[in-house]
């Protein structure tokens, strides 16, 4: 009997459904053989009807009823039934077919059965409903997992860290609400020293947002590249966005590009929350017009244009924040982030002291509504490299070409492009050990353009702009082979070279990174620019002297 | 532009093993320096001395193969000592930090007198 009750157990259990389920079973010496068939019932089988009410044994031969599960029974020969029923409910059949020596059913066996089907009801039904809890907590954790998975793929593609920018002080703060938005932020390095700076908010959640932003990023990277102007950006960026887009997801975003040597800052905005400046005692918006991305194609976003001045800070954020509720259910608004940002002096502690009047506002124990982003950018009080004279910043700001010329992909004619780099800034007084470094970076950088851009096809040149402003020595080193990201530079496991587990190789652009105060790398369908900027002066914004 | 291929002598001085180097440290300098450290290995010394005062430049693809040398001389258990690095390359030796695994002297004489005995 014990044999018996642990397949019915399996049986039973197992299905982990609440319809009713029969097992057919030989009551016998012969444990191989105690289990029979499994037999659906279907819920409008009128045998469920039957045996709801049908007290003890029944025997199936004698049983007339139209229906499938009786037929299935009788093929299976099962001999006797015995309803399991808890709380008047059928949940399952105990079946068993002839018995072993021949002979009928006695009315102790059906006794006995009955007996057993009164007490294994119940027991059953508890561990169908343990079994059903199992697979719920499996389905919460599922959509644990699809969170977690949102979280990486949002964690991953923001940036690891800020960029360092001469002259400016960036910070950021992002917390995910528990269900994750679609927040997001990017900074990219383009050309001639600018940088762009992106907030966006993906409308939905979880693992569709976070894909959706991923697209956004990767689309508006590749469009800041090909595109100067911020409303560009953002047009082929929504023209991009639109044929692929789910249906009822778009992204808000703004975008701005900062020249870090003016402080000029030009911006267009796709429906988002318009960024506050602060200036003197004073915060005032930002204001761009444009529909948000990915909702219909061929728009035009508005472009404006302020300037950041010294002292000055920029805030982006997301609707995070200004939608967030107090318990009153009052909306913590644009107007109270405005008069914060004025009335505080700005900078990286403005973001904590705004996280603080948000706390204050919504009080303990406030679920986070929605993801909360924030990113400032403070120009310095006094620039690192403003000269004295009025007219020096506009002078500064100038780029002088000095010399544009190319090389052949050869190898050994980067110390001909190096040498030629070396000429072409050699009256602007360079400190001679910024000059080596300067040299270095010039020769790692060619190499790089000549063996993985231009793959060593000697009739494929490398080409060099020279530039110089008051303060820096620009060189611009451009091979053709765009589409290929170049690989982020990472410092080299010189324990793993020495150990043989890793190639000596691979120290380029580990070095290049090191050998000057900026690196900024662009790149389009055709080439790769990399732009290696050494100041003239060293000093306490040369952060490489140390 | 005539590139400056990598000339390399070896010489034994007392307890160390000098490798005199002069011309360029790139790609084309592999053989070379390689086959030069083959013969300094060979005067079965514990320490040898890379001597970069003739060096007038050395890339990525030299700093890897002077990665590949301290490789062999640290499993062989000798001491891998310079001398004459310009400024320059000083940083790069640290920057890289290969100067957190060979020691860096101003010149040959200061370098040998820390292998004697």
């Amino acid at each position: 009997m014990t044999t018996l009750m642990r397949n019915l157990w399996r049986s039973l259990v197992g299905g982990g459904r609440n319809e009713p389920q029969v097992v057919a079973a030989t009551i016998g010496a012969r444990a191989q053989r105690a289990a029979g068939p499994s037999i659906e019932i279907a819920p409008n089988d009128p045998i469920i009807a039957y045996f709801q009410s049908a007290p003890g044994a029944v025997e199936i031969d004698k049983l007339t009823l139209d229906s499938p599960a009786l037929r299935a029974l009788k093929t299976a020969g099962v001999k006797l039934a015995v309803a399991l029923v808890s709380q008047g409910e059928l949940i399952g059949l105990l079946n068993l077919g002839p018995r072993l020596s021949e002979q009928d059913y006695s009315a102790d066996d059906r006794a006995l059965l009955s007996n057993l089907a009164t007490q294994a009801g119940p027991a059953v039904r508890v561990a169908q409903l343990v079994r059903q809890q199992q697979i719920e907590a499996q389905a919460r954790e599922r959509l644990e997992q699809e969170l977690r998975v949102a979280r990486l793929i949002q964690q991953t593609l923001l940036p690891k860290e800020l960029p360092s920018l001469s002259g400016y002080g960036l910070a950021r703060y992002y917390q995910p609400a528990r269900a994750v938005g679609g927040d997001f932020y990017d900074f990219i390095q383009l050309a001639n020293g600018q940088m762009a700076l992106v907030v966006g908010d993906v409308t939905d959640k979880g693992v569709p947002a976070a894909l959706v932003m991923a697209t956004t990023r990767a689309i508006l990277r590749g469009a800041a590249v090909q595109h100067d102007s911020p409303g560009q950006v953002l047009e082929q960026a929504n023209d991009l966005l639109v044929p692929d887009i789910p249906r009822n997801m778009f992204v808000t975003c703004l975008y701005a590009v900062l020249d870090p040597l003016s402080g000029r800052l030009r911006y267009a905005n796709a429906g988002h929350d318009l960024p506050y400046r602060r200036h003197g005692d004073g915060a005032v918006e930002l204001r761009a017009t444009g529909m948000p991305l990915g909702l219909l194609p061929g728009m035009q976003y508005e472009e404006n244009e302020t300037v950041v001045e010294p002292g000055d800070t920029v805030l982006f954020y997301s609707d995070g924040i200004v939608e967030a509720h107090n318990p009153q259910r009052d909306m913590f608004s644009f107007g109270r982030l405005q008069s914060l940002v004025a009335g505080h002096a700005g900078g990286a502690p403005l973001i904590d002291f705004l996280l603080a009047e948000l706390a204050r506002f919504t009080g303990a124990g406030w679920e986070q509504e929605d993801d909360v982003t924030m990113v400032t950018l403070q120009r310095d009080e006094a620039p690192a490299l403003a000269a004295s004279a009025p007219a020096a910043a506009d002078a500064a700001n100038a780029w002088r070409t000095l010399a544009t010329f190319s090389w052949p992909s050869e190898p050994g004619n980067e110390r001909l492009a190096m040498a030629q780099v070396a000429e072409s800034v050699s009256d602007l007084g360079l400190e001679p050990a910024r000059l080596e470094r300067l040299k270095t970076g010039v020769a790692e950088a060619t190499m790089n353009a000549m063996e993985h851009g231009n793959k060593f096809r000697p009739e494929v040149p490398v080409d060099f702009v020279v530039r110089a402003s008051d303060r820096a020595v620009s060189v611009c080193i451009t091979d053709q082979g765009g589409g290929q990201p170049i690989p982020e530079a990472h410092v080299p496991d010189l324990e793993a070279k020495l150990a043989g587990t890793q190639t000596p190789r691979g120290w380029g652009l580990f070095l290049i990174e090191k050998m000057v105060d900026e690196m900024h790398v662009t790149m389009d369908e055709k080439t790769h620019t990399i732009e290696l900027i050494m100041y003239l002066k060293g000093g306490a914004d040369g952060h490489q002297t140390a | 532009m005539a590139t400056k291929p990598l000339e390399a002598t070896v010489r034994q001085e007392g307890h160390a093993a000098v490798i005199s180097l002069r011309g360029e440290i790139d790609s084309f300098g592999e053989e070379t320096l390689n086959q030069a450290y083959d013969s300094a290995e060979a005067l079965g010394t514990s320490a040898v001395l890379l001597n970069f005062s003739g060096v007038d430049y050395m890339n990525s693809t030299g700093i890897a193969l002077i990665v590949a040398l301290l490789a062999r001389a640290r499993k062989t258990g000798r001491r891998l000592l310079t001398s004459g690095l310009s400024s320059h390359y000083v940083e790069i030796f640290q920057i890289t930090r290969l100067s957190d695994f060979m020691s860096l002297y101003p010149d040959e004489a200061t370098a040998l007198a820390q292998v004697a005995g």
